[in-house]
């Protein structure tokens, strides 16, 4: 077939458009703000301004903001690791009174879209005392209905008899879950942990909302802050978008298989 | 089972139960009842039972921003879909860098929505900006985009002496600059979901069809996209919602947020600016409440189809 050149080009064309904004934002944060700031622009920067990266972490303080999100993210993930590794095996496996009826309290939060909770959720959340603390960005999402619904279903389809024998063994429903149950649910547990790490780490909305302070701001709200405080210096800026998307892109070239499944199964994003 | 076991059931759903009783269930009641008060975050609270919502129908910048999201919504999905349906027919067959094509249109997707957006405003620079550039090598004139509050269609029926204004001036230009970076944003999600289904559309329809000999539209038009229609549906309503949510592209790209002229300020925004910029949170709630309820009836369809496809796996 030799008539596939039509296809070839079409679908060129859609990559160059889905990398232009990519290919700028790499060679804008390496040209000078005068460069930067030629019309019609120059496509390669004539020297490479590397010094734009270490100039962008000197002018924010990007590292306590990457700090403060890997908390947020490892925080979030290990509690909803747990919450919900217990949830869906209770769920699943488990016989209790109201188990339907607390099943179906579960899945109809998730039909809740998140601005009808913000407001009250910041009444709560400053009650408490929790505003602009860690407390506030990690346990509001420490739960994932999600994350419940995903693991009791795999959890339904592990067989009778492996619990039966552990049974047997004597092994108490902890030793259960730790030796029998999560080994055989790592695709699923993986395609959480993913989902968590990029929500968390793209998250805006929230963290913008729940905390105030500079040594507070995640990456995200850190770069929103930064765009506002520099908002010509586009080199700067592109520098600081670049190193806060290239964690996930590097994670993405990895497993970029599970990257899609998960998003495939997941759904909505953010 | 004796009785011990069953108390361990609640036992271990109550780590998740706590939290989402707290932080998802009581908000929502506690959101029903805030619409009901003048409620800043100091100060006493008054009873004005349903003057918020009484006030809803009749401020022009809410309608505004509903009429803004609806714009924003009729525009991005459809564009999103139908590109990505072209696209992942064009990657359905067997060529070479396939692979490659599904890793740039998807990248996007895992790229934060912050970052796209600084970027993106940058593109959009009307002085500067690298699509004014690309309009110059063809020789067109640059746009304004995210300075320029006129109407899509003012623009394209002056010729015709039409003149119209407010919400049937369609989105402002402004506002399709959201739109285009939206479609570029979510397109690569919707090729993959788009993929799949085409992927499950058995050879033997496509064969049979060349034996009658019908054309690659007709092809499309009568085998393709009634095998998928499960697949468009679920975009339709999910990129709908996903739409429908959207923040943060008007918070990092407009200036003043929401300009020129509000009409880029989306529903989400307006709510925000409201609970978190005036602490009206007695009126965003009552902004919520429209928001769940569009949201809610897009969610039963979405229901649906969601239950019908994890059957599947």
């Amino acid at each position: 077939m030799n008539k596939k050149y039509p296809v070839h080009i079409l679908l060129a064309l859609g990559a160059f458009w889905m990398l232009l904004p990519f290919f700028w934002m790499i060679s804008t944060s390496l040209k000078t703000q005068i460069e930067a700031l030629k019309f019609p622009p120059t496509i390669f920067p004539r020297v490479l301004m590397f010094s734009n990266y270490l100039e962008a972490f000197r002018q924010v303080d990007f590292s306590r903001y990457f700090l403060n999100t890997i908390i947020m993210t490892a925080g979030t993930t290990c509690l909803v690791f747990i919450t919900s590794i217990l949830a869906a095996y209770a769920f699943a496996r488990l016989r209790f009174w109201g188990r339907d009826l607390f099943f179906t309290l579960f899945l109809a939060m998730m039909m809740i879209p998140v601005p009808v909770y913000l407001a009250p959720s910041y009444v709560i959340l400053s009650r408490f005392g929790w505003i602009d603390t860690f407390l506030a960005l990690i346990i509001p999402w420490s739960a994932n209905v999600f994350a419940i619904f995903l693991l009791r279903q795999h959890f339904k389809t592990i067989p009778q008899e492996l619990f039966d024998a552990a049974k047997i063994d004597g092994l108490n429903q902890f030793q259960i879950i730790t030796r029998i149950v999560v080994p055989l649910s790592k695709a699923v547990l993986i395609t959480i942990g993913i989902f968590q790490i990029v929500s968390n780490w793209n998250a805006f909305l929230w963290p913008l909302i729940v905390t105030h302070s500079d040594s507070m701001r995640t990456v995200q709200t850190g770069l929103a802050y930064f765009a506002q405080a520099e908002s010509t210096n586009y080199p700067l800026l592109c520098a600081a978008s670049t190193f806060i998307t290239a964690p996930l892109i590097i994670m993405y070239f990895f497993v970029q298989k599970q990257i899609m499944e998960s998003y495939a199964r997941t759904g909505l994003k953010e | 089972m004796g009785k011990r076991k069953d108390f361990s059931g609640y036992l271990f759903i109550l780590p998740a139960l706590v939290i989402i009783v707290v932080f998802r269930f009581y908000p929502i009641l506690q959101a029903i009842r805030m619409s009901f008060f003048k409620w800043g975050m100091a100060g006493p609270l008054y009873t004005v039972g349903l003057k918020n919502f009484g006030r809803l129908f009749i401020d022009p910048k809410f309608y505004q921003s509903l009429g803004n999201t609806f714009w924003y919504v009729i525009f991005v999905v459809p564009l999103t879909i139908i590109f990505s349906i072209y696209f992942a027919q064009l990657l359905n067959q067997k060529i070479r860098g396939r692979g490659a094509y599904r890793t740039i249109y998807y990248l996007p997707v895992v790229t934060s929505i912050v970052a796209i957006s600084v970027v993106w405003k940058w593109l959009f620079n009307p002085d500067r900006g690298v699509l004014n550039a690309i309009f110059g090598l063809f020789g067109l004139e640059g746009l304004k985009w995210l300075n320029d509050a006129r109407g899509l269609f003012e623009i394209l029926l002056a010729p015709l002496n039409v003149e119209p204004s407010g919400f049937f001036a369609g989105p402002s230009i402004a506002l399709c600059a959201l739109i285009i970076m939206a479609v570029w944003h979510n397109i690569g999600y919707c090729v993959i979901i788009a993929l799949a289904g085409l992927q499950n559309v058995p050879e033997q329809y496509y064969e049979a069809a060349k034996i009658d000999g019908a054309s690659t539209w007709k092809t499309f038009r009568h085998v393709t996209i009634p095998l998928i229609s499960p697949t468009i549906f679920y975009l339709l309503i999910t990129q709908s919602i996903f739409a429908f949510n959207i923040f943060t592209p008007v918070y990092v790209m407009t200036q003043p947020p929401g300009g020129p002229l509000g009409t880029t300020k989306l529903v989400v925004f307006y709510l925000y600016e409201q609970a978190f910029k005036l602490w009206n949170l007695g009126y965003a709630n009552a902004i919520a409440f429209v928001i769940f309820i569009i949201i809610f009836i897009l969610t039963q369809f979405q229901k649906k189809f969601i239950e019908r496809r994890v059957h599947y796996e």
